[in-house]
């Protein structure tokens, strides 16, 4: 990972979300308008290769930047490149085709993520179709035959561990491990180099889990993928990610290597976070529940939004916005006032 | 609706292959559909009048013993004869004639015949109305949704008499030719097509805003699909299912409308007549005693909407997961 060419910059992105009420009920009670700030400023970038895992409770605005990043959403502001071309939500020139087909996504559900009355088959085919064959130049595509298509369907079963045979069944005659698998090969099918993996393993019982993760980093060692992957399962997170960012409404607290963040965490969220996990490590020492909830991002607290849950909190995380200075974002650990708890 | 656990639940894969190679036909026999349809005797009844009618109307020509379109085989003198049980009746009639000698079963077969085909293609024009504003209502949003929706909700203020009337109207001041026949056909379509779209569209929308949401479709636009194709090849298999429902239900709404309009008079003249229009010669000669003339066409039409609906409401209860 030492040759750390830059594939996807993500630079203040923000997203907000108007949660007001209908209008006229909203001039009949002398309301103002609301909007709800889901991702508010979020910087970093990702090297080819890599796998960039964002971690956060729910409601911390990590899923919304996955859909941003690939275009799926678009962002109120900010921007993202791939290889320098920016990704657009609805564009659609030749250019941001030819982009498009470079970034691909794995959801969460994988009973919703596949077209109920589809064929296996035809749900991987719909890419291929879409873009043509990928090609090792990366070249431009031509329309493939069908019989292409079915090789490349096989192939790709084969890939994430299923029978070429399997492409003649519907979704809903597979389990759910065996049907991430085949999201995983629908979003191989175009030959993308970057993949945004939001939550691919929550909604899979735990045996299941370790296989896909698997699957996942085999894939990418061997195709030289790159991952934002998302997820609020942290030991799930220590597995995969290269390196991490932290999300706490709607911002970046931490970001940094795995196992320096991992083995040293510097925001008091993440060390809330980490001594949260069992770990065989941790047995007969007594983990700390997490204490408190997400505040909610329509109206979040002044200052540093994670000061209510802090038990470090002074004065000036109640009035300061922390920046985001050399990978932490807390007035203490900035200060190097926290008290050191690597144990 | 089933006391014992007839449906197969079973979601493993069947790796032998089997499910393959047998034919369409005996894997339909073997389906959920299909083991919820025999469980009821009353829907296998229903099922089966619903197919004899179809028949019926198909092959009219074929079946009935004359043609009581042609004037060559109709005879005044013929007219107002009895069933054949009854004194006074002619064997040739075995339902007895109309008031111009027009033979009663033959007029049903071919009655059936015009109200099957009009209710039909009343509901197809309503579903596809109603089913492509639904898509386009639920996949847009915002002001378009606002718009489509509000025009469905006026359009409920209307009976679908009023609609007849106003197409026919228009019609006739389009055409002026004065030929209801011709146009009678078109007419009746037309208004039923307007008047039932309401439902379909509402319903559409409803399952629309959810799949539009579901990851099937985020993983489409992802490879750049536009939204007619996105609509067409991913929601709109989706969001068929109760549609079928609808427009079963509907087919024995349409029928009955049209037979309502035909009896008032807005609807198919007495040169091609449906059933309404059977009941509504026939409504004239009640008093005087003929009193088949309406009995067999208000008896053909209540078994027709009464089978087609009980076949309704058992595709709603077969299709809806929750109700299994």
């Amino acid at each position: 990972m030492s040759e750390a060419r830059t594939l996807v910059e993500v630079e203040g992105l923000r997203r907000t979300f108007d949660v007001s009420r209908p209008w006229l009920t909203r001039m009949l009670a002398r309301e103002p308008q609301r909007f709800l700030k889901a991702v508010d400023g979020v910087s970093f970038d990702i090297k080819a290769g890599e796998t960039f895992a964002i971690v956060g409770e729910s409601g911390s605005g990590k899923s919304t930047v996955a859909r941003m990043v690939v275009g799926l959403l678009e962002a109120t502001a900010g921007k993202v490149t791939i290889d320098r071309f920016e990704i657009r939500a609805g564009a659609d020139s030749v250019e941001a085709r030819r982009v498009r087909r470079r970034i691909q996504m794995i959801f969460q559900d994988p009973f919703a993520s596949l077209n109920p009355r589809w064929r296996v088959g035809d749900i991987i085919a719909e890419p291929i179709i879409a873009f043509g064959m990928p090609k090792p130049a990366g070249g431009r595509d031509d329309a493939p035959s069908p019989e292409a298509t079915r090789r490349r369907v096989g192939e790709l079963l084969g890939l994430v561990g299923l029978d070429p045979v399997d492409a003649r069944k519907y979704p809903h005659q597979f389990s759910g491990g065996q049907r991430q698998r085949i999201a995983i090969a629908r979003a191989l099918a175009a030959g993308p180099d970057f993949i945004a993996c939001d939550e691919p393993t929550s909604a899979l019982d735990v045996s299941v889990q370790a296989q896909i993760l698997n699957l996942m980093r085999d894939l990418q060692e061997q195709l030289g993928l790159t991952f934002l992957f998302i997820s609020h399962n942290l030991s799930v997170v220590r597995h995969m990610a290269t390196r991490v960012g932290v999300m706490y409404l709607g911002k970046l607290v931490e970001i940094g290597n795995a196992a320096e963040l991992f083995a040293r965490p510097r925001h008091p969220y993440t060390r809330m976070l980490l001594d949260s996990v069992p770990d065989l490590s941790m047995v007969g020492k007594d983990r700390t529940p997490v204490a408190g909830e997400i505040p909610s991002p329509i109206d979040p607290p002044k200052g540093c939004a994670f000061h209510p849950r802090c038990k470090f909190a002074v004065d000036i995380c109640r009035i300061d916005v922390p920046p985001l200075i050399d990978g932490v974002a807390c007035h203490l650990a900035q200060d190097g006032r926290l008290p050191d708890l690597s144990s | 609706m089933t006391a014992e656990p007839l449906i197969d639940t079973d979601i493993t894969p069947r790796t032998d292959g089997t499910d393959e190679r047998r034919g369409r036909f005996a894997r339909l026999l073997d389906s959920d559909i299909m083991a919820s349809f025999l469980a009821s005797k009353l829907t296998v009844l229903a099922g089966f009048v619903t197919f004899a009618f179809l028949i019926i109307a198909l092959f009219a020509p074929l079946i009935a013993p004359f043609n009581p379109f042609d004037p060559a085989q109709v005879f005044l003198i013929d007219a107002r004869d009895p069933p054949i049980w009854m004194a006074g009746s002619d064997p040739r009639f075995l339902l007895g004639t109309d008031d111009q000698g027009r033979d009663m079963l033959s007029a049903l077969f071919y009655g059936l015949r015009v109200s099957l085909l009009i209710g039909g293609l009343g509901v197809l024009l309503s579903a596809l109305i109603g089913v492509t504003l639904g898509l386009i209502a639920g996949y847009a949003g915002g002001r378009i949704d606002a718009l489509i929706m509000r025009i469905a909700d006026i359009q409920l203020t209307f009976p679908a008499i009023l609609i007849a009337l106003l197409v026919d109207g228009v019609v006739h001041a389009l055409l002026k030719s004065g030929g209801r026949e011709d146009t009678a056909f078109g007419v009746m379509v037309l208004s039923i097509g307007l008047s039932f779209w309401v439902q379909y569209a509402r319903t559409v929308r409803g399952s629309t805003l959810v799949e539009r949401n579901k990851d099937y479709v985020h993983a489409a636009r992802l490879i750049g699909l536009r939204s007619p194709q996105i609509l067409w090849r991913h929601v709109l298999p989706n969001v068929l299912g109760p549609v079928l429902v609808i427009a079963t239900i509907n087919l024995a709404l349409a029928v009955i409308t049209e037979a309502t309009l035909s009896f008032l008079g807005v609807g198919l003249p007495p040169t091609q007549p449906s059933l309404g229009t059977l009941i509504r010669i026939g409504n004239a000669y009640l008093f005087s005693g003929e009193w088949w003339i309406v009995a067999f066409p208000g008896i053909t039409l209540a078994v027709l909407v009464i089978a087609v609906n009980m076949l309704g409401d058992w595709l709603r209860d077969a299709l809806n997961p929750r109700l299994r």
